[in-house]
Order: C-alpha cells, then sequence, then structure tokens
C-alpha cells in the first residue's frame, strides 16, 4: 500500500484585524475550491492543527502531493470576511516538531 | 548557491517616499534580494533617495522605466533618451504596432501587456519569435489574478496561459512580478511561484522566473551601463599608453 507522506504548514495571517479559526478556516476552504473546484478541494485533505489568534499564526496540514496547491489557494486569499489580508507560508514540514524549529528563523511582522 | 529573489514591479509611488519605504521593508521581509521601482522621469535626486532606502533594508536596487508609447516611433525616441539612464526598461504594449517595435528591438528588457484586457493581449507567435531574437522577456503581474474574480480571473487565466505556452515554445524568458503598490498584496516569491502554476508555470521554471530570469536582465544591464563595456563580450580592462 502506497504510504501518503503528510506536510504540515506553518501560516502567518499578516493584518490589522483579528480572526477566528473558523473563519480562517472557511477562507481557506473557500480559496481551495473557487481555484481548483470540489473536486480538487476534496483531494487536499485540509485540517487545521493548531491556531493562535494573538499570535496571528496557524499550522495546517496537507497532503505531500497537494501541497502546492495549498499554498497556491493560500496565496490568493487577499480578505476574510470583507477585511484586507494576506497569508503567508512561514515554513513547511513534515513533522510539527521540525516545523516549529523552522518558523522560528523566519517571522514576518 | 543561494536563490536570490527579484521582484522587478513594485508599484510604490516615488513621489511618496513613505510609501516605497514600506513597501521595500515589506519586500525584505518576505525574502527579496533585488527590487525594481518604476519612475515617470529622470529625477536623479528620486532615484538617490530611493536606492538609500532600499540600502536601508538591506534589498538591491534597480532603477527602471515603464514606457507607455503610442506609436513604434514614440518607443524609439523614448528608448534613445531614456535606455541609457535606467537599468531595466519595461514597455507597455497597449497596441499591436507598439508590441512588435518592441519585441524586435534589443533595448527593451520587459514585454508588458495590459492583463485585464484581454483583447488587448499580442503576444503571440510572431512577438514571440521577434522577442526570441532580441534580449526581451515577457513579464507577467500577478495583481490582477488577486483583484480579479469569477469570470474575469477565468478569462485572464486562459489569456496568460496561451501566452506562456506561447513563450516557453519559443524560449522567450518569463519574468513573474508582483505590480502591486499596497503591501497586502505583496506576496512570498515562492508564493508567486506557487500562483503561476495556475497558468501552467510550474517547478522549476517558475522559482526561475522569480530569481535567475530578473537578476540576469539586471546583471547584463549593469555591465552595459558600466564604464568598462564596449559591446557585448569585449569591454576595457586597462587604459593607459602602454595598452
Amino acid at each position: 500500500m502506497k504510504v501518503m507522506k503528510r506536510r504540515y504548514l506553518a501560516v502567518s495571517i499578516d493584518s490589522h484585524e483579528t480572526f477566528s479559526s473558523h473563519e480562517f478556516m472557511d477562507a481557506v476552504w473557500g480559496a481551495v475550491s473557487k481555484l481548483f473546484g470540489e473536486y480538487g478541494a476534496s483531494q487536499v485533505g485540509l485540517s487545521l492543527i493548531d491556531y493562535d489568534e494573538t499570535s496571528k499564526s496557524a499550522v495546517i496540514r496537507t497532503w505531500h502531493k497537494t501541497l502546492e496547491t495549498v499554498r497556491t489557494a493560500l496565496a490568493s486569499i487577499t480578505q476574510i470576511g470583507k477585511k484586507p489580508v494576506a497569508l503567508h507560508v512561514l515554513a513547511v514540514s513534515g513533522t510539527i516538531k521540525a516545523l516549529h524549529r523552522a518558523s522560528e528563523k523566519q517571522p514576518i511582522s | 548557491m543561494k536563490r536570490v529573489y527579484a521582484d522587478l514591479h513594485l508599484c510604490a509611488d516615488c513621489d511618496r517616499m513613505e510609501q516605497v519605504s514600506q513597501v521595500v521593508s515589506k519586500a525584505s521581509k518576505l525574502g527579496y534580494g533585488l527590487v525594481a521601482v518604476p519612475f515617470r522621469k529622470f529625477f536623479e535626486e528620486q532615484i538617490r533617495q530611493v536606492r538609500e532606502t532600499c540600502e536601508k533594508a538591506g534589498v538591491d536596487f534597480a532603477s527602471r522605466m515603464d514606457l507607455r508609447p503610442r506609436t513604434p516611433e514614440e518607443l524609439v525616441t523614448n528608448l534613445r533618451k531614456l535606455r541609457r539612464r535606467f537599468e531595466v526598461v519595461a514597455v507597455m504594449c497597449d497596441s499591436k504596432t507598439v508590441a512588435r517595435q518592441a519585441a524586435k528591438d534589443r533595448r527593451v528588457d520587459l514585454l508588458n501587456f495590459p492583463q485585464p484586457d484581454f483583447r488587448r493581449s499580442f503576444f503571440d507567435a510572431a512577438e514571440a519569435e521577434l522577442a526570441s531574437n532580441c534580449l526581451a522577456s515577457l513579464e507577467v503581474d500577478v495583481k490582477p489574478l488577486l483583484t480579479l474574480e469569477g469570470p474575469a480571473r477565468i478569462k485572464l487565466l486562459s489569456s496568460l496561459r496561451r501566452e506562456v505556452t506561447t513563450a516557453m515554445k519559443f524560449h522567450v524568458p518569463i519574468v513573474i512580478s508582483s505590480g502591486v503598490s499596497d503591501g497586502m498584496l505583496m506576496r512570498k516569491p515562492k508564493e508567486l511561484a506557487a500562483l503561476a502554476s495556475l497558468f501552467d508555470l510550474s517547478g522549476t521554471y517558475s522559482l526561475e522566473a522569480v530569481s535567475k530570469n530578473p537578476a540576469e536582465i539586471v546583471k547584463r544591464n549593469r555591465e552595459k551601463l558600466g564604464q568598462k563595456f564596449v559591446a557585448p563580450g569585449i569591454r576595457i580592462i586597462r587604459r593607459g599608453k602602454d595598452c
């Protein structure tokens, strides 16, 4: 059986406003389905692992194969609930531990 | 060797230095090593100020001129006047005759087509063949991809896909730029490359479009604008009576 590799993405939310985890994930799912359709969205296996409203950062999980799909969708998000926002991928890793180590090195404020 | 990422189209208003400073520092944070800001006219003082701002932010700066001529003759006149004053010269091709002239002129670095207007995209096989024989690259601004939605974005992606396929067929280098003046619309280089996958430019090609291709344009022009340059492949090594 083929093993499906996972990838964790540390995402920085660049905005003057704060958003709830629901609003954030709705925006990500919305962007994926808008760009790649429902069929494409069904393949990305997206899930929210961690969300910190105060530090405006999130960790999401996807499949290794669909990493670029998710990265494209995140880059296309310009607003959440009509408030301007930019999402930047800080780091990508196969484990959460390595992800935290990598994302600490390149903060974006 | 580490890749140097470049954004050759940061559309900050050079009359407002605080906006330039904000956009440049954001570019530095996002991981760009080289940026170009377009100027409307040749103001040495303004260019020096922007260069200083970039130096403070730790980003290499290239001066850029966006030409928007109405006729091929106007383009040639402007190129004669401005080519040696700017490190990057881009032509906004609003008509087919201008696009053809720009593609066959070796002084033009970037061909930019008005993207939201699909009927005025003149980058076809003939244009690409002319550009491939010269030094011009196709510039794709990402801004409309972020700002448009629905059918307008679908048409844009279709048009860009056609242009990029033609460019790759004729080996015309592709440069991906942001084309934004607002920090919120700025994206990291890898995100720009990821967005390029929407019009079938993927893998190493898209990364080269935000790193190697723009950096080569600036390097080539800096060499040409230097005092030691005579002709391609010929430069002055030493001056004096014994030479």
